[in-house]
């Protein structure tokens, strides 16, 4: 049963349509329809070169289940997540924790560490890319020298590679992290904690049974917020490795960017960005669930 | 008492050891730009070693790196004026102007937040070509405005806008605003932090793009920078790192100074969007 508008009401609403248009528009056109567009390029033989040359079906997601580089690319990624995120988490909560309070040499760590999130990835792969050179040129194996360790030709050999690549990637974010746990730390219940003191709390005990499940909701969002940024990881593995040495760095995006632009298979390359987006799908569903869970608990 | 010493002990050797693992890339990174190519390995030295500001000169003579920084100017300064303005028009909308299918349309947009432009920047490369807009930095100014930075520059300005008290509506309608002059001669001024937090982010994230530079552009006169610096090592048959530390410090300059100015306000608005 809807009420006709008044005339005041129309007029608000029109210009409520009038404000989000260009918003709406620009949505539409750059997000919506190459959203479709990727689906349906999955389905087709298309060639950066010569176009659509025909609906081939599910073709490319057969492709795709026997492709052992696509396989590859995709434990790339999982191995690349798996040294990003835990890293990352115990560094970040560690030093939040122990950092705690706004004391000089807390507010010193706040800015320096986050020098490098504002950096562009581009500027930092590169200058870590110098920083890992193998043999005794490099300052990373030059400082391992001294301490009589004769450091590997980092960026030029598997497993190390990788480390490398890990490395200047947890580095380059760790600062937004850091801060989101000092937020987190600070608004902890300051009476739960007093209350656990004065029960003859030891400090290992408070931490892991008051302070980290009270930080839980936190530490997830943190984590899934890390592993999606981990699984669309590309300036740092093309400039530093180029998914060398022997593909061992290839992730996902690297191998989009490559099966398009490289061997020009659109089709393909579509069909691998519509698993991608099928995962960072489902890790923003567990987000949302979380979201909802945790201000559950705020209240 | 000697706990007490030793913990603060503890506590600023930790302190020191951040600072040097944080600033020595940057460090290095500059010192060396000042190094001749062979100076740049071998054991590492805290001052450059011949102090070769012709370094600086040369960069710009081996690649249009003026043309390059702006380029990177004009898509930083379009993309964010585009996304502020944008995102506040439609956030304004989404949190105070009553209109059928306001908060579906408001999830629908929501979803924009989620999309990795590595999902859609293929079928993208074929709609920029189909208007003719490959190879120039059209794509680089649309995509911020309009992809998942304009979406979560509108989110950040709508939760910003409900928050506004209703009252001072009134009072601007009462003196005979309509709803567009109380956007702009009422809400737009009173939002200027926030703006300013959603045009940080933007800023910066167009600044450090590369992946769609890396697609959408492919003549040398449309580089940006990120581009650019990756350029010195690509295309010429001799490598030139000497050449390449000094355009990345160039690069980096302009955002650190940023930075330090607005230290606070820059970082909190980035733990806002890492925690989006």
């Amino acid at each position: 049963m809807k009420k006709k508008m008044t005339k005041l009401e129309r007029g608000e609403a029109l210009t409520g349509y009038l404000f989000i248009l260009p918003q709406m528009a620009g949505f539409i056109v750059l997000v919506l329809v190459p959203l479709v567009m990727v689906f349906t390029y999955s389905f087709e033989s298309r060639n950066l070169l010569f176009g659509n040359m025909g609906f081939t079906g599910l073709d490319n997601y057969k492709t795709l289940i026997g492709d052992d580089l696509f396989y590859m690319t995709l434990k790339n990624t999982v191995i690349f997540s798996l040294g990003v995120v835990p890293l990352n988490l115990v560094l970040s909560l560690a030093l939040a924790l122990y950092l705690g309070s706004a004391s000089t040499g807390t507010k010193i760590v706040r800015s320096v560490i986050f020098l490098p999130v504002i950096t562009s990835g581009v500027a930092w792969a590169i200058v870590f890319t110098y920083l890992f050179q193998g043999g005794e040129a490099g300052p990373i194996n030059y400082i391992l020298s001294l301490i009589g360790i004769e450091g590997p030709n980092w960026l030029h050999e598997k497993g190390w590679a990788m480390f490398a690549v890990v490395v200047s990637r947890v580095l380059k974010n760790l600062g937004t992290n850091v801060l989101i746990f000092m937020g987190a730390v600070m608004n902890l219940p300051q009476d739960v904690l007093e209350a656990g003191r004065i029960d003859g709390a030891t400090r290992p005990i408070l931490f892991w049974k008051i302070k980290l499940p009270l930080l839980m909701p936190s530490i997830l969002m943190v984590m899934i917020v890390t592993v999606i940024g981990s699984m669309r990881v590309f300036d740092t593995i093309k400039l530093m490795t180029d998914g060398g040495p022997e593909g061992s760095t290839m992730v996902l995006v690297y191998y989009i960017y490559h099966q398009a632009f490289r061997t020009f298979n659109i089709g393909y390359a579509s069909t691998i960005a519509v698993v991608l987006f099928f995962i960072v799908l489902l890790l923003t569903i567990a987000q949302w669930a979380l979201r909802r869970r945790a201000s559950y608990y705020e209240d | 008492m000697k706990t007490k010493i030793l913990n603060k002990t503890i506590y600023y050797v930790i302190v020191a050891a951040i600072v040097v693992v944080f600033i020595y890339p940057f460090w290095w990174m500059v010192t060396n730009s000042l190094n001749s190519i062979n100076e740049i390995f071998g054991k590492p030295t805290l001052l450059p070693k011949s102090w070769m500001w012709q370094n600086y000169i040369e960069i710009f003579r081996v690649q249009p790196f003026a043309r390059h920084y702006l380029n990177t100017i004009i898509v930083a300064l379009l993309g964010t004026g585009g996304n502020v303005l944008v995102s506040a028009l439609s956030g304004y909308a989404f949190a105070r102007l009553r209109f059928p299918g306001r908060s579906a349309l408001f999830v629908l947009l929501l979803t924009a937040l989620m999309m990795p432009i590595e999902v859609t920047i293929v079928p993208m490369y074929f709609m920029m070509n189909s208007i003719g807009a490959n190879d120039t930095l059209v794509p680089l100014i649309l995509i911020p405005v309009f992809c998942s930075q304009g979406a979560f520059s509108a989110f950040l300005l709508r939760q910003h806008f409900i928050t506004v008290p209703k009252e001072l509506e009134e009072a601007a309608r009462l003196d005979g605003l309509k709803p567009a002059g109380i956007f702009f001669r009422i809400m737009l001024p009173i939002s200027v932090p926030v703006l300013a937090s959603a045009a940080i982010l933007a800023f910066l994230s167009v600044w450090n793009m590369y992946l769609e530079p890396l697609v959408f552009v492919s003549s040398i006169g449309k580089f940006t920078l990120p581009l650019s610096l990756a350029n010195f090592n690509d295309t010429y048959g001799l490598p030139q790192w000497n050449l390449q530390l000094a355009a990345t410090t160039l690069s980096v300059i302009p955002v650190m100074a940023f930075y330090l100015i607005f230290q606070t306000k820059i970082s909190n608005a980035m733990v806002t969007s890492g925690m989006k």
